[in-house]
């Protein structure tokens, strides 16, 4: 017996259970409103939950960013026009944090904007990498493609204390380095040593994810490209730059984009891992928005959707940037 | 897709291992792959391990360094005449020979030791001649002081998160499925409209309109209220989108003909549509199983009574309020890394396929 084949049994059985109550109501909807109308009744569940929580909140967002104090309804909340704006941009040297009225936001969107471009081209150059190791005739492949995705099924933070465990003063790590005779560091205290973990821990927890979308790509591709290359007896890297990295292009680019949104998102990890120190060494924006609207007091809604804001514009324009860079690439 | 790892009959154990499709010669290439592969699995797993192993040590073997592979834990001994079990101790006597001795109290470098086949005469030994006698242990303790520690609030985690993880993949699956089934076996007008506005969330971040969510969900009276978390994850444009695509290659003439039956049409949809997209239903649900275990930021927000935290919230704020308790935390990093582990070991397939079929449109 199959596993697809038990588990749409066992999925079938705890459904049926609702079913017997909402047959004959749905029925009498139908026969009041004809059949015409059926479409829109299956869709309403889905809509409202749509509208309600994703299309809406933009709407909201946007009147958010434009109000003051920190009452949490709109209704109450007083318009204050563009002053959340003027005071994330209220610098007076902006190549120096320090100068801003809000320094710490400064400060997440600069260590985003170095951590993005790092953290993806790390990601994606380990998991092509990965992709074509596991894509050749090697035994144990199916295992290895396990181990590699493993820790994308791990929750953040499980892999933020994980990891911290190992770094701490005492960690594994340390007593590896000191077992090779070197001096233990203190790895997660120094800023750029947490910045650099910051990154490794990103990479490792979610390169899995990507491997197995490249991994996909790669077999995709039709085997006798590869045999007439062999016939001219091109070299491995020849293969790789003229045909499997302009066939892996399409791939390449959802993998981009998908990698940059979730790069932005960033949070959990590092929130549990480093809590955006040292200082604010590992603070990126999404923990900025979470700082000044939710931890601290009082909680200043505005200003956090303002950032959110504009965190938001910069994906859209990175996202419409990549899609027209790829699609005259195709042109050529 | 093949299973290349799965042995053919009748190798020789050298044979097996040696393995290869097509070509006979193994290259340098195909040896660096294995190098890359191996030193991957070194980086990807031995880092869980650690943890699982380090869940199993005793508080004093935690704070140890260099730390050691295994767990061990001082051996003790009981003595007739004294109630607690005593520490024993590796003792260098004067003669050069070693003998073990239980510890009795320590003052300064002095420590007073017996023999414990023979309790009557003490020992006065100096502390730098004793080392304690260690054995493998295994502190299982650290699992049932977890799950009996402060009234047993663990279990309370545990509900929660799943609670969360099922009544909302339950929900997703439904609703997501409904408008899927709207979406791609009716012609109605509007419906470009429906589709287009449903993957057009796609492309917001939960991130940014997590303060009006947050509004939302306070307006409802949902504020550290479970169904706070559910109810604005369950509408996933993904889900919506996999499963229509799957839907359209399900031939009309199956509907056409139930409804000649005079079958209504949630039945049609309930009874025939949702078996038949069973293999596209698993994926959705795995993909909401995942995420909603390992949600974080949106329970964070929301989530703000202890007695609604899900596991994740309590292990993050273990680290705060208990941060010297390692014992306590990695024994509970274990535990919330375990369902998950096991899920995957019996779903790797479905999961890795999955995904690979998702992510390529």
């Amino acid at each position: 017996m199959s596993a697809r084949v038990q588990l749409a049994s066992i999925a079938g059985v705890i459904l049926s259970l609702p079913a017997r109550l909402v047959e004959p109501a749905m029925s009498g909807i139908q026969r009041g409103l004809g059949i015409k109308r059926m479409p829109w009744v299956f869709l309403l569940p889905n809509l409202v939950a749509v509208v309600l929580f994703a299309l809406l909140p933009v709407f909201i967002n946007v009147f958010y960013s434009m109000s003051g104090s920190d009452r949490l309804f709109p209704w109450d909340r007083p318009f204050v026009g563009g002053a959340n704006y003027q005071s994330l941009l209220d610098c007076t040297n902006y190549l120096d944090p320090s100068t801003c009225s809000r320094d710490l936001f400064w400060r997440a969107l600069g260590n985003t904007l170095v951590f993005v471009p790092v953290q993806v081209i790390c990601m994606i150059a380990i998991a092509l990498l990965t992709a074509i190791c596991l894509n050749r005739d090697i035994v144990g492949r199916g295992f290895f493609r396990g181990i590699f995705f493993f820790p994308v099924m791990l929750s953040p933070v499980v892999v933020a204390l994980t990891w911290q465990w190992i770094l701490q003063r005492n960690g594994a790590l340390n007593g590896l380095i000191s077992a090779a005779g070197l001096t233990p560091v203190n790895w997660l205290v120094f800023p750029n040593t947490a910045f650099f973990w910051s990154v490794f821990v990103t990479v490792w927890a979610h390169m899995g994810f990507y491997t197995i979308i490249l991994l996909a790509g790669l077999q995709a591709i039709p085997r006798d490209v590869y045999e007439a290359a062999k016939m001219d007896s091109a070299t491995p890297w020849r293969v790789f730059t003229r045909i499997t990295l302009p066939l892996l292009k399409p791939v390449m680019l959802v993998v981009f984009i998908l990698a940059v949104i979730r790069s932005v998102q960033t949070f959990d990890e590092l929130y549990v891992l480093t809590g955006g120190g040292p200082g604010s060494a590992t603070m990126l924006m999404v923990q900025y928005i979470y700082e000044v609207g939710f931890a601290s007091q009082p909680r200043n809604f505005g200003l956090a959707s303002a950032a959110s804001l504009f965190l938001g514009l910069a994906l859209l324009i990175f996202t419409g940037i990549q899609m027209r860079i790829s699609r005259g690439g195709n042109n050529d | 897709m093949t299973d290349l790892s799965a042995p053919k009959s009748a190798l020789s154990i050298r044979e097996f291992a040696t393995l290869r499709r097509g070509r006979k010669k193994s290259d340098w290439t195909d040896w660096l792959t294995y190098l890359y592969l191996f030193l991957g699995l070194v980086v990807m797993f031995t880092p869980v391990l650690w943890v699982a192993i380090s869940s199993f040590k005793t508080p004093a073997n935690l704070t140890e360094f260099p730390p050691t592979i295994l767990p061990y834990a001082a051996q003790t001994v009981t003595v007739e005449g004294y109630d607690e079990p005593l520490p024993l101790f590796e003792v260098v006597g004067e003669d050069g020979e070693t003998r073990q001795l239980a510890q009795l109290r320590r003052v300064g470098i002095q420590a007073q030791m017996i023999d414990p086949a023979n309790p009557e005469e003490r020992i006065v030994v100096p502390v730098g001649d004793a080392t304690p006698v260690r054995q493998l242990y295994f502190a299982t303790e650290n699992y049932t002081n977890l799950l009996t520690s402060s009234g047993g609030q663990i279990w309370r985690y545990l509900f929660n998160s799943l609670f969360i993880t099922a009544v909302a993949t339950a929900i997703t699956l439904v609703m997501n499925s409904m408008a899927a089934f709207a979406l791609s076996k009716y012609r109605f007008r509007g419906s470009g409209i429906a589709l287009v506005s449903i993957l057009a969330t796609l492309m917001i971040p939960a991130t940014v309109v997590l303060v009006p969510t947050y509004m939302i969900v306070a307006q409802l009276g949902l504020v550290g209220n479970l169904w706070g978390v559910i109810l604005p994850t369950v509408a996933t444009p993904t889900g919506v989108f996999l499963l229509r695509q799957y839907m359209l290659t399900i031939p009309d003439e199956l509907i056409e003909a139930a409804r000649m039956d005079h079958a209504s049409e949630w039945r049609i949809f309930w009874r025939i549509i949702l078996p038949l997209s069973s293999p596209a239903l698993a994926v959705v649900a795995i993909f909401s199983i995942l995420s909603r275990w390992n949600d974080f930021l949106l329970p964070l927000v929301v989530l703000t009574r202890r007695e609604s935290y899900t596991l994740q919230l309590a292990l993050a704020s273990f680290q705060t309020e208990y941060g010297v308790r390692y014992e306590i935390l990695l024994a509970m990093t274990t535990l919330t890394a375990l369902p998950l582990a096991f899920a995957f070991i019996f779903l790797q397939r479905y999961i890795t396929s999955g995904i690979a079929s998702t992510g390529i449109k």
